[in-house]
C-alpha cells in the first residue's frame, strides 16, 4: 500500500487489505476501514466538489455526518445515489464515485464563472435578480436556475434493492455509542432492561476512536472492546451499528435507518435487505449524540485544505492519514491544541497555532509549546491563498476588542493544511425534534438542552459536557436513571469508568474573524454555510434588509437549507445575525430542527410497500373467469373490476356498445360482488335505518327491498343503495363499492356515540357473498333455467322483492332490483360458490346470448336512466333535493340525520346546482366530463360558470350522446340552451330532465 | 406518532386510530327546535384550544370502538383516556378505566 499521505502505522484501518476504487473515473487504492474521504485524503486528493452557487473548488471539511461540502454521487444506474457525504461512505472494493455540481469536471468547471458574477448572487438573489420581466421567467430564469442548482442526480432506473421495516418496543433506547452512550447502554442493560444501542458509525466508540484517550487504565480501543463484550453478555441488548436515528417524534417514537449492505460491493449480499427502517417506541431515551465542531468564519475559509481541526485529528488517529504536510491551526479554544499534538506526532509539520485569544496558558498550550509548536496569540488568519489547494495563509494581530486588525503588516505562512476550530456545538438535533427547549451556554458559546418535554435524558457532549470524565459519568447516570424509570434496577451500581482530561481555558467567541477590509468589501468571502454558499456578508445584508428573525434569515439566504441542514453553519449564522442586531444570541434563537437528521433514502421509507405490494388488490371469486375471458380491469378503490370485455378486434367503444345492446335487447350479466354489504341485526335495526336514511323503513315488509339515500348532518349525500328486510329484526344494506367501509364506520359512530341505547349489531359481509346481476328482457329466462323451482312471475316475485332459492344447486338470495332500468335479478351466493354461479349463468344463458358486461356499460345504462353515482354526481356539496330526489326525503319523520339542514339558508337557495340532463345540439358530440357550463356562448371574461358536466357517454341505446350535469337553478331551466366552452370550440346543449330512457320505468317492472 | 391507550386493547400506535374531533358534543334531541344559528354552531363550530383538549378517537384498525381522550395540543401529552358517555371531569369509575401507563408520556427529565 503506497498512499502519499498515509502514516507508517496506527489507526483503525486494515493495512493488509487494499481496496481499489474509482473517483471521477480515476483509479485509487485505499484500505479496508477507510471512508471514501479518508481514502481520497490518503491519496492527496482534497478537491472533491464544486460549491452550489459560485462553483468554487471545495475539499473535505469534516469527518462525519455534518459534512457540507464533499457531496458525492455514488455508483451508477439503478444503484446510484446522490448527495452522499464522502465522510460517511465506507470504502468497498470496486466503489465508483463522482463529484456533483461540476461540468465538465471538478478540475475545470464552467460554472465557476458564477464566482465572477458573485455580486448578483447575494442574499435573496432568487427574489431580486429574476423578478422582471415576468415573461422571461419560464423561458430563461427557471431553466437557468434549474440547470445551475442541481445537486446530485436521482436514478432513472427502478431501485434494484430491497428494504425492510422493523417495529420494536424497548425500555431504553440509547442513541450514540461514544463514551457517554456506551456507559449509558451498559448501565441500563445490566439491570435487565430491554436496551437498544444505535450508532451511525461502523464501529462503536464515537469520539474515543479519534481521541484515543485512556479509560480505566486501558487504551481506548481495548476499553471499547471490553464494554462491547460486557454489553453482549447482557440479556436484552440489541446493538445496531451503521444505524442513524433520523427522527424523534411524539411519545418517544424514533425512526432509525440501518444500512446493512451499503459498505459492501453492490449486489454482494442479495440475501440481505439493503436497509432497515426501525420504528422504535422507547419508554426512555438517552441521547448521547456527541457534538459538531464549528468552522471559523474568516476570509476565503473554503479552500480545499481547510478543514475542521477535530476532523484532521480523526483522519490522523483513526484512519492513519495525514491530510497535509505542513499545517497551520486557527482556533478560539483549547481543543485544537490536542489536534495539533496528534498531527505533529503523525509527522505533519505544525507551522503555527494561530489563536484569537489574548493569552493562552492552559495545560494543553503548555504541552504544545513543550513540543516546540509556535503559538501565535491574539492573532487571526485574514486571508488564504491557493486555487484548488491551499498554499498559504496571512496572519495579523487582532485589535483588543477583536473587531479589527492592527496595522497593515501581514505575515504569510506557507501551508497546505489549515485546521480550524470555532468551538463545539452539542448535537441537539434529536433533542430539539423531541420539542425539548434549549438554553444558551455563554461560557461554551453554544446551545445546550434545557428542559425536556419527552421522557429522555441527554448525556455527555450532547448535554454540553465535553470532557471525557464528564461524558462517562453522565452516561452511567443517564443509563441508570432511564432504566430505573422504566422499572429496572441493578444489584450493584455501575462504577463510573476512570479517565482524565486536561483543564481547558475559556473559549473566545469571535463569530466573524476580522480582516483589513470590512466583511463584504474586497474579494474575500467569509463562508458561513459551505453547502449553500451563504457568506457573512449575506447574513449582514439580509439583516439590513429587515430579515431579522432567524427563520426569515434562513429562507431569504437559504442558510441551513441544504442536505446538511446547516449542522456546521446554523450557530455561526445566528450569532452573526445577533451581532448585527446588537441582540443577545438567545434572543435570536435557533431555527426549528426537523427530521431527518441525515437524508433517508425513499426505498427505506417505502419498505416492501412497492409494486404489487404498494396497495392490496381485492378481487372477486369470479376474477379468474374475467381474466381468462379477456376483461380489461378498472380500479375501484382496491377492487379490480372488469371494465369491459372486448372481443377480438373490438375497441373499447365497440365492446361497450355491444354490451349495452345485449342488456337492452337480450340479457347481460355483471359481477356485482364488490358492492358493500352490511348485515344489520337487532330489535332496533329499523329505528337505526329510520334515523340514518332520509326515507321511512318501519313499514318495509320482510322480503322487500327499498332504495335509500344517506346524508351527513349538514344535509349532503354521502351514499346510496338498496336495503332489504330479511326478517323482522334483520336487514341487509348494500353500499357503493368504494364507500363500504366508510358507511359501516358512519353507522358504528352513531350507534356507539349518539345512540348506545339502540340494540343493533353491524357486520360487514361484503366478502361473504358473491353477486351476479342478470339484466335484460331475457333475464327471467336465464334465471328460470338456473332455479327451475322458483316462481318468477311478476306477481309472485315483483320488482323490489327478495327470494331465497336454490340457484345452480347453491342456496342463494335473489334480489329483484335494477341499476340498468331493465328486468334484473341480483343473485347472491356464499362467496366460495361465486365462480360456480358465474359459470353456470354463462352456461344457462348461452342459448339466450348472455353477455358479460363491465362497469363502463353499467355506467352508460344507469346514466340513460338518470341514476346517480355517489362520488360522480355528488361531491359532498349536493343534497337529495339538488339531485331531484325530493321524493326520497320523508316529510313525516320527525328527525333523521341531515333533516334539520334541509331548511338551512344555504340548502334552501334557489340557485343551488341541480341535476339536469344535457343533449348536445350535435348528437355525435360527447362532452368531456368536468366541462364547465355557461349561459352564453362566448362573451367577455370572466364568464359566469353555471356548473359542470358530471357524467357523459355515447348512448348506443339512444343513438346519440347524453350527459348529466349540475347546473345552478337547473331544474327551472328545462328546455333552455346552455353552452359548454371547450378549448377548441363551443358546444351548445339543450337542458332536459335527467332521464333519457324509459322514464315511466315500464321495463324494469316487466 | 402518538401512542394511544385504547381502553379495550391497550397502548397502540396512532396509525391504528382515526380522529373524531371534539368530544362531548351531543347531537341535539330535537334539531328542529334549534335556530339556524344554534344548528350551525352544532354543525360547524369546534373548540381549538391551545392546551388540554377533550377529543374523540376510534380504534379503527383494532376493536373499532370509540372513546374519549384528553390531550394537550401543544405537548401532545395524553392525560386521560375514558369511554364515550363518561363525564368530562374525572370520577372514580373513569379514573379506574384509565390505563396505568397513560401518564408516563409526560414525564419530564
Ligand atoms: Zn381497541
Amino acid at each position: 500500500m503506497s498512499n502519499s499521505h498515509r502514516t507508517a502505522s496506527g489507526g483503525r484501518i486494515d493495512r493488509t487489505r487494499s481496496v481499489t476504487f474509482t473517483f471521477n473515473g480515476k483509479s485509487y487504492q485505499g484500505c479496508a476501514g477507510d471512508t471514501l474521504a479518508s481514502a481520497l485524503l490518503a491519496n492527496g486528493v482534497h478537491l472533491v466538489a464544486r460549491s452550489f452557487k459560485y462553483h468554487r473548488p471545495r475539499g473535505i471539511l469534516s469527518a462525519g455526518s455534518e459534512e457540507p461540502s464533499a457531496l458525492i454521487q455514488l455508483e451508477r444506474g439503478g444503484h446510484t445515489e446522490p448527495n452522499l457525504r464522502a465522510t460517511q461512505i465506507e470504502l468497498y472494493e470496486g466503489l465508483s464515485a463522482a463529484s456533483q455540481n461540476a461540468w465538465p469536471n471538478v478540475n475545470f468547471d464552467v460554472g465557476a464563472v458564477n464566482g465572477l458574477l458573485s455580486k448578483i448572487f447575494v442574499a435573496g438573489f432568487y427574489y431580486k435578480t429574476f423578478m422582471h420581466p415576468q415573461s422571461l421567467w419560464m423561458k430563461l430564469y427557471e431553466p437557468l436556475i434549474r440547470h445551475a442548482a442541481g445537486l446530485g442526480k436521482a436514478p432513472k432506473e427502478p431501485d434494484p434493492d430491497r428494504y425492510d421495516k422493523m417495529h420494536v418496543h424497548c425500555d431504553v433506547l440509547v442513541v450514540g455509542a461514544g463514551p457517554a452512550g456506551l456507559t449509558a447502554a451498559l448501565a441500563a442493560a445490566r439491570t435487565g432492561a430491554r436496551v437498544i444501542l444505535a450508532d451511525e458509525q461502523n464501529e462503536l466508540g464515537g469520539s474515543l476512536l479519534t481521541s484515543g484517550e485512556t479509560v480505566d487504565g486501558l487504551p481506548a480501543a481495548s476499553w471499547i472492546a471490553k464494554i462491547e463484550a460486557e454489553l453482549a453478555a447482557c440479556p436484552e441488548i440489541r446493538v445496531l451499528r451503521r444505524t442513524t436515528a433520523a427522527g424523534y417524534y411524539d411519545h418517544n417514537h424514533l425512526t432509525l435507518t440501518e444500512r446493512r449492505t451499503d459498505h459492501l460491493p453492490r449486489g454482494a449480499a442479495p440475501h440481505l435487505s439493503r436497509q432497515r427502517l426501525w420504528n422504535v417506541r422507547a419508554k426512555r431515551v438517552v441521547l448521547a449524540t456527541g457534538g459538531h465542531e464549528r468552522p471559523l468564519v474568516f476570509a476565503d475559509n473554503d479552500r480545499p485544505g481547510i478543514m475542521l481541526a477535530g476532523a484532521v485529528r480523526t483522519y490522523v488517529n483513526r484512519y492513519g492519514v495525514t491530510p497535509g504536510k505542513r499545517a497551520v491551526l486557527l482556533t478560539n479554544n483549547d481543543s485544537a491544541y490536542a489536534a495539533a499534538l496528534d498531527m505533529q506526532a503523525a509527522g505533519i509539520a505544525i507551522a503555527a497555532i494561530v489563536d484569537v485569544r489574548t493569552a493562552v496558558n492552559g495545560p494543553l498550550a503548555a504541552k504544545a509549546r513543550a513540543a516546540g509548536i509556535t503559538v501565535l496569540e491574539n492573532r487571526a488568519v485574514v486571508a488564504t491563498e491557493g486555487g484548488k489547494r491551499l498554499t498559504s495563509v496571512d496572519v495579523m494581530p487582532l485589535a483588543a476588542d477583536g473587531g479589527g486588525v492592527v496595522g497593515m503588516a501581514r505575515t504569510s505562512i506557507a501551508c497546505d493544511l489549515l485546521a480550524m476550530s470555532g468551538g463545539w456545538n452539542p448535537a441537539v438535533h434529536l433533542y430539539s425534534q423531541s420539542t425539548g427547549k434549549l438554553r444558551y451556554d455563554e461560557a461554551a458559546a453554544c446551545f445546550v438542552p434545557h428542559k425536556a418535554t419527552q421522557a429522555l435524558h441527554c448525556a455527555g457532549t450532547c448535554n454540553g459536557r465535553f470532557a471525557l470524565p464528564d461524558c462517562l459519568a453522565e452516561g452511567v447516570a443517564a443509563g441508570t436513571e432511564a432504566a430505573r424509570e422504566a422499572g429496572f434496577t441493578a444489584d450493584a451500581p455501575l462504577p463510573v469508568p476512570r479517565a482524565e482530561a486536561d483543564a481547558e481555558e475559556p473559549l473566545r467567541p469571535l463569530w466573524v474573524v476580522p480582516s483589513t477590509q470590512l466583511v463584504g468589501r474586497g474579494s474575500g468571502k467569509h463562508f458561513v454555510d459551505f453547502q449553500n454558499d451563504v457568506t457573512a456578508a449575506d447574513v449582514l445584508l439580509a439583516s439590513r434588509e429587515g430579515y431579522q428573525s432567524v427563520e426569515h434569515l434562513k429562507r431569504y439566504t437559504t442558510m441551513g437549507m441544504g442536505t446538511d441542514q446547516g449542522k456546521t453553519s446554523n450557530v455561526n449564522a445566528l450569532a452573526i445575525l445577533a451581532q448585527s442586531l446588537s441582540a443577545p444570541i438567545p434572543q435570536v434563537g435557533t431555527t426549528t430542527f426537523r427530521p431527518p437528521y441525515t437524508p433517508v433514502v425513499f426505498g427505506a421509507l417505502a419498505g416492501r410497500d412497492v409494486g404489487e405490494l404498494a396497495d392490496p388488490a381485492r378481487v372477486t371469486p369470479m376474477h379468474r373467469w374475467h381474466v381468462e375471458n379477456g376483461a380489461v380491469f378498472e380500479d375501484v378503490g382496491q377492487w379490480k373490476r372488469p371494465w369491459y370485455f372486448p372481443r377480438a378486434g373490438e375497441s373499447m367503444h365497440d365492446a361497450v356498445n355491444r354490451e349495452c345492446r345485449a342488456v337492452r335487447n337480450g340479457v347481460g350479466v355483471l359481477d356485482a360482488s364488490t358492492l358493500g354489504k352490511i348485515d344489520i341485526q337487532g330489535p332496533d335495526a329499523a329505528i337505526l335505518l329510520n334515523r340514518m336514511y332520509t326515507n321511512a323503513w318501519s313499514k318495509l315488509d320482510v322480503g322487500r327491498c327499498r332504495y335509500g339515500v344517506m346524508c351527513k348532518e349538514e344535509g349532503m349525500v354521502i351514499d346510496d343503495g338498496v336495503t332489504t328486510r330479511l326478517g323482522p329484526n334483520h336487514f341487509l344494506m348494500t353500499t357503493t363499492t368504494s364507500n363500504a367501509a366508510k358507511v359501516l364506520d358512519w353507522l358504528e359512530e352513531y350507534l356507539q356515540t349518539e345512540w348506545p341505547d339502540l340494540r343493533v349489531h353491524l357486520t360487514s359481509v361484503t366478502e361473504h357473498w358473491s353477486t351476479a346481476s342478470i339484466a335484460g328482457p331475457k333475464a327471467r329466462d336465464v334465471v328460470a333455467a338456473l332455479a327451475p323451482d322458483l316462481d318468477l312471475s311478476a306477481d309472485a316475485f315483483p320488482f323490489m322483492a327478495m327470494k331465497e332459492a336454490v340457484v345452480a344447486g347453491v342456496p342463494a338470495r335473489i334480489f329483484r332490483i335494477s341499476f340498468t332500468g331493465e328486468l334484473s335479478y341480483e343473485i347472491n351466493v356464499p362467496a366460495y360458490h361465486g365462480l360456480r354461479l358465474w359459470t353456470e349463468i354463462m352456461k344457462a344463458g348461452a342459448p339466450h346470448g348472455v353477455t358479460p358486461y363491465g362497469t363502463e356499460t353499467m355506467h352508460v345504462l344507469r346514466a340513460e336512466k338518470g341514476y346517480i353515482i355517489v362520488g360522480q354526481e355528488t361531491d359532498g356539496t349536493v343534497t337529495p333535493q339538488d339531485l331531484g330526489m325530493d321524493w326520497i326525503v320523508s316529510k313525516q319523520k320527525a328527525d333523521f340525520v341531515g333533516k334539520r339542514s334541509f331548511t338551512r339558508q344555504d340548502t334552501s337557495r334557489a340557485d343551488r346546482k341541480q341535476l339536469v340532463g344535457l343533449l348536445t345540439q350535435d348528437p355525435t358530440m360527447v362532452l368531456p366530463e368536468g366541462a364547465q357550463i355557461t349561459a352564453q356562448a362566448g362573451g367577455t371574461v370572466p364568464i359566469p360558470m353555471l356548473g359542470y358536466v358530471t357524467s357523459s357517454y355515447w348512448s348506443e341505446t339512444m343513438g346519440r350522446s347524453i350527459a348529466l350535469a349540475l347546473i345552478a337553478g337547473g331544474s327551472r331551466m328545462i328546455g333552455q340552451t346552455v353552452h359548454a366552452p371547450l378549448a377548441d370550440k363551443n358546444v351548445a346543449c339543450a337542458v332536459v330532465k335527467p332521464v333519457f330512457y324509459d322514464p315511466e320505468g315500464v321495463r324494469l317492472h316487466g | 406518532m402518538l401512542l394511544i391507550h385504547c381502553p379495550w386493547c391497550g397502548p397502540r400506535d396512532e396509525i391504528e386510530f382515526a380522529y373524531g374531533g371534539e368530544a362531548h358534543r351531543v347531537r341535539p334531541a330535537d334539531p328542529s327546535a334549534l335556530s339556524d344559528a344554534e344548528w350551525a354552531d352544532f354543525l360547524f363550530l369546534r373548540a381549538n384550544p391551545k392546551g388540554v383538549h377533550r377529543e374523540r378517537w376510534v380504534h379503527a384498525h383494532g376493536c373499532r370502538r370509540w372513546f374519549n381522550v384528553e390531550r394537550h395540543t401543544v405537548t401532545h401529552e395524553i392525560l386521560r383516556v375514558y369511554p364515550p358517555g363518561a363525564a368530562a371531569e374525572p370520577d372514580a369509575a373513569v379514573a379506574e378505566a384509565q390505563p396505568p401507563q397513560a401518564s408516563q408520556q409526560g414525564v419530564r427529565s
